[in-house]
């Protein structure tokens, strides 16, 4: 397989990709709730909601790991359920309620989650931080009293590098008990 | 104190909860345009043509660049000078940078990168130590280092080895393999670039501002006055963003050329290729012992599978060997060491940087050992350990030093001696220890390895250091000592970290060394700022205590001026007298025990992890928080390292470039761990602190082993433990074959002759020499 041999990469022909690179993107009118805001945007139809909230709509508050549904990083709630930005199509989500981490503080009143999060240092690069804090809202709205097991299901699809998860849990436990 | 040892939350834990915080790829300059690399599809490969004018014509392509218009080399060591940021020769691994594109939309420049055609010369490739070790069927990967793939050899012998083996009562001898594996931070590596009036700024994901600026300078030709880098909020280092890299020069090149700014996100695939992380060790050991469990004589060798380039190699090689003495007191050691390069994404440090792997194999080499001579592992450790104030064989000093009370805290806490006795059941038993910062800079130079400065005013106090916040709190902890030294709260500071245009120069936040070097800095600044304060109130007649702050700046500013001081941080001169020296010594060690409880399933070989205890020596808790979340996230990357996270290659290719197949703990897999502080006070480290980033890590992937042999009684000598290897050990052990899965062999290695090296005195001092 490795025998001295000449190869050529790509032999793509050039007009092809000069045609693919200015396709006429087809692009489409959306009118999406976002944080309570209806927003209307022309974007192409192709791009994910992770693509459009960060790039079109300037919110980059939610965060990208890998852009192909494996870890969690780009959660947000789409009718108070979490769900991965980078696997949707914003085309499907006109009348959806769709929430990211700037919807999550009531004005300058950050939710409890928010408060317990910083308060026992369960954000360190906070990079997989505003991901799980909405995973972490949605349990508690379902379930307002998660057993520890309940909360590392309720956020098993969601990876963090940096903290070990402990803290994490117990922030969620103690946002929980100030939420009764 | 005030604020020091209290468990606040982090001074920037408001922007990262609110999702406020702008990591690299959150910046959006207008007119960006937006980067791609075009990268090898060969491990190894001459480069016959490239042929861009294709990639060029397509509308939208402002720049395309190769390695002609990158030529010089630039590496991280001063001594390995040999990357480049594009490649034009030679390419030698999967993933190495060939061209770039510079255009308006993303999907333009990923059509233009598929628009270059490039001719290459396959090459015969080197994906094994072994193989490395051979003559290569084709070409050297580097045309440096020798012979064959070799790139560097180690051999260093301290004290009479061959003397201290006669005199032991049992000699063994073992072989270990430690797998490599990846950093895998949850951000991807991003870097966006401006060029303006002949001056690039960098923001970028990176640990070390200043080594950045360095290798801008060499690489783009400019001084490093018409350069400034800018670390942006940082999603997660673990050592994989400590190197320069190829594409934080390439945005600044294209920007130069373009005169816009230009943004490159790798993908999660590129973040694998782009690597730095945890060499692939093997490793063979012997030790003789004494009756009572005494250590007589260690040779320890290592050959450590590098990848295609040096990165920190040279260090990391020298570091498989440094650090067995800090815990244990060898009377007699001798350490040969080698690297190879491989073609594979080059390897590098990670958490723990090349002495996880030696502890992993010295702790059970250890462990069996105890097995041989019917003494328990804790009590044969227990008797070997080093003892504060003391000077190492290999020169190193010991100052302050937990492990005595490490060990009993988990020992007791776990209740290891009277262990639950079931079927699949085992405990184990692992110790360790750190660096807090390495005692020598990366290029030789005199200079301080942190600078503080401190400006007061009426408006407040803004503390200014290079050191970088990659979430393991070197913001907080620079706040909590002005604030302390100031009478105030660590919200109350002001920050402005890691810009080389505005803060003085930090060597950056690797080898643990943050909180000792740029915390002594700070300390320095702080306190002669309150000097200043102090004097100021006491011409006015008042003391200190009898006014506010406001009032105390608005007098010192009346009296002196403009208020500001500085502070620096130069590590002593504690190196031993013999070349390489350089590599292990440290103004104060951390120490860590450990106990881990498993239960093994002997059907399906599946290890589930119950609970972790760990102690962890960290001098002084400056902030207890933030000490048990280094701790916590420490044990979680020892388990996954342990446990599943492996980086292998088949045919030349990763094997799994992937965040799905890349296997790493989840919520689920994660087990309690309880943790304990354990305060030594360091004479030297800022209110007595050490490090707590990286040595926690250490002693879980050998206790995990440990409680395994315990559970099922067979030896698993190679990381990860995966459930194939528990089986076949348990097959073994059924057919009466040694019960033990690991290497083999440890293949011939044409060692150089040992330099050998006198001990110190037995009476050496412990202060500089
Ligand atoms: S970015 Fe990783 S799951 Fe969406
Ligand atoms: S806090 Fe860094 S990845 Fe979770």
């Amino acid at each position: 397989m490795y025998a001295n041999a000449v190869f050529t990469l790509s032999n793509k022909d050039v007009n092809q990709l000069h045609r693919e690179a200015l396709r006429d993107v087809e692009r489409v009118v959306l009118t999406l709730d976002v944080n309570g805001e209806a927003r209307q945007l022309l974007v192409p139809s192709h791009k994910t909601l992770l693509e459009v909230l960060r790039e079109d709509m300037q919110l980059t508050g939610t965060k990208h790991g890998c852009e192909l549904g494996e870890c969690g990083t780009c959660t947000v709630l789409i009718d108070g359920k979490p769900q991965l930005s980078c696997l949707l199509l914003p085309i499907q989500l006109q009348g959806r309620a769709i929430t990211t981490i700037e919807g999550m503080a009531n004005g300058s009143d950050l939710h409890p989650l928010q408060v317990a999060f910083a308060e026992l240092g369960a954000a360190q690069c906070g990079y997989c931080t505003p991901g799980i804090l909405l995973a972490a809202r949605s349990l508690l709205e379902e379930n307002p009293r998660p057993a520890r097991d309940e909360i590392r299901e309720a956020l098993a699809g969601n990876l963090c590098r940096c903290t070990g998860y402990t803290k994490i849990l117990q922030a969620v436990e103690l946002a929980a008990d100030r939420l009764r | 104190m005030r604020v020091v040892g209290k468990p606040l939350p982090k001074v920037d834990a408001a922007a990262k909860v609110t999702g406020r915080a702008l990591y690299a790829d959150d910046i959006a300059l207008p007119r960006t345009l937006h980067c791609k690399i075009l990268r090898s599809p060969h491990p190894h490969a001459r480069i016959l043509s490239i042929d861009t004018s294709a990639a060029k014509r397509i509308p939208g392509v402002l720049a395309v660049i190769t390695g002609l218009d990158l030529p010089i080399k630039f590496g991280i060591l001063p001594v390995t000078q040999d990357e480049r940021a594009l490649e034009h020769e030679k390419v030698r691994y999967v993933g190495d940078p060939i061209a770039a594109v510079a255009a308006t939309e993303e999907e333009i420049a990923a059509a233009a990168c598929d628009a270059i055609a490039v001719e290459y010369e396959v090459l015969e490739p080197v994906m094994s130590i072994e193989a490395a070790l051979q003559t290569p069927k084709d070409e050297r990967i580097q045309d440096y280092g020798g012979p064959n793939n070799v790139h560097k050899f180690v051999a260093l012998e301290f004290g009479d080895v061959d003397a201290g083996f006669s005199r032991a009562d049992h000699v063994r001898e073992d072989v270990f393999f430690f797998q490599g594996n990846t950093h895998l931070p949850m951000e991807q590596h991003s870097a966006i670039a401006t060029y303006v009036d002949g001056k690039v700024t960098l923001w970028s994901s990176t640990q070390v501002v200043h080594y950045v600026h360095r290798a801008l300078s060499k690489v783009l030709e400019l001084p490093m006055n018409r350069i400034r880098v800018i670390g942006a909020a940082h999603g997660g280092g673990f050592g994989g963003k400590t190197d320069p890299f190829a594409h934080e020069i390439i945005v600044c090149k294209l920007s130069m050329i373009t005169g816009r700014p230009v943004k490159c996100t790798l993908t999660r695939e590129e973040v694998f290729y782009a690597h730095r992380g945890r060499h692939p060790v093997l490793m063979w050991v012997r030790t003789g012992v004494t009756r009572d469990g005494r250590i007589t004589a260690m040779h320890f060798r290592s050959a450590l599978d590098g990848g295609a380039y040096g990165s920190y190699g040279v260090a990391s090689t020298f570091y498989t060997g440094a650090l067995q003495t800090v815990t244990y007191d060898i009377p007699a050691y001798r350490f040969e060491g080698c690297r190879v390069f491989t073609n594979k994404p080059p390897c590098g440090p990670k958490r723990g940087h090349g002495t996880p792997q030696p502890r992993f194999a010295l702790e059970l080499h250890l462990e069996k050992i105890a097995h041989d001579i019917g003494l328990d592992p804790v009590e044969l450790k227990r008797r070997n350990f080093v003892q504060p104030n003391t000077r190492t064989v290999n020169w190193l000093r010991v100052t302050s030093c937990g492990l005595e009370e490490c060990t009993d805290r988990v020992i007791d806490a776990s209740r290891f001696h009277d262990r639950e006795r079931r079927p699949g059941h085992g405990m184990g038993f692992a110790i360790s220890s750190y660096l807090s910062g390495a005692g020598t800079a990366i290029y030789w130079n005199d200079m301080p390895h942190s600078e503080v400065q401190i400006k007061v005013d009426r408006g407040g106090v803004t503390a200014y250091c290079g050191a970088m916040e990659i979430g393991q709190g070197s913001d907080s902890v620079l706040a909590t000592i002005v604030a302390e030294e100031l009478g105030l709260q660590p919200s109350d500071i002001r920050l402005v970290t890691a810009d080389t245009d505005t803060t003085p120069i930090d060597l950056g936040s690797y080898s643990s060394r943050v909180t000792f070097m740029a915390g002594n800095a700070a300390l320095e600044a702080a306190r002669k700022m309150r000097a200043l304060l102090v004097e100021a109130v006491e011409a006015s007649g008042r003391g200190f205590d009898d006014v506010t702050f406001e009032e105390a700046s608005v007098l010192a500013e009346a009296r002196f001026g403009t208020l500001t001081t500085a502070g620096s941080y130069t590590p002593p001169k504690i190196a031993g007298p013999y070349k390489g020296s350089g590599v292990g010594p440290s103004p104060a060690y951390s120490y860590s025990a450990c106990v881990v409880d498993v239960d093994a399933d002997a059907r399906t070989g599946l290890i589930r992890v119950n609970k972790v205890w760990i102690a962890h020596d960290v001098g002084r808790a400056i902030n207890p928080l933030l000490v048990e979340g280094q701790v916590e996230g420490s044990v979680y990357m020892g388990l996954g390292e342990a446990l599943m996270e492996e980086q292998a290659f088949r045919k030349g290719l990763h094997k799994w470039p992937s965040m799905l197949e890349y296997k790493s703990p989840t919520f689920l897999d994660m087990p309690e761990v309880e943790t304990f502080i354990v305060e030594t006070i360091d004479p030297e480290g800022p209110y007595g602190a050490k490090e707590a980033g990286q040595g926690p890590l250490l002693p879980v992937p050998p206790a995990v082993c440990a409680a395994v042999h315990d559970a099922l009684g067979v030896w698993i000598d190679e990381i990860p433990v995966t459930p194939e290897k528990v089986i076949e050990a348990l097959r073994r052990k059924e057919k009466g074959e040694p019960p033990r899965y690991g290497p083999q062999r440890f293949p011939p290695i044409p060692y150089p002759p040992t330099i050998k090296v006198e001990p110190p005195p037995k009476d050496a001092a412990i202060t500089a020499i």
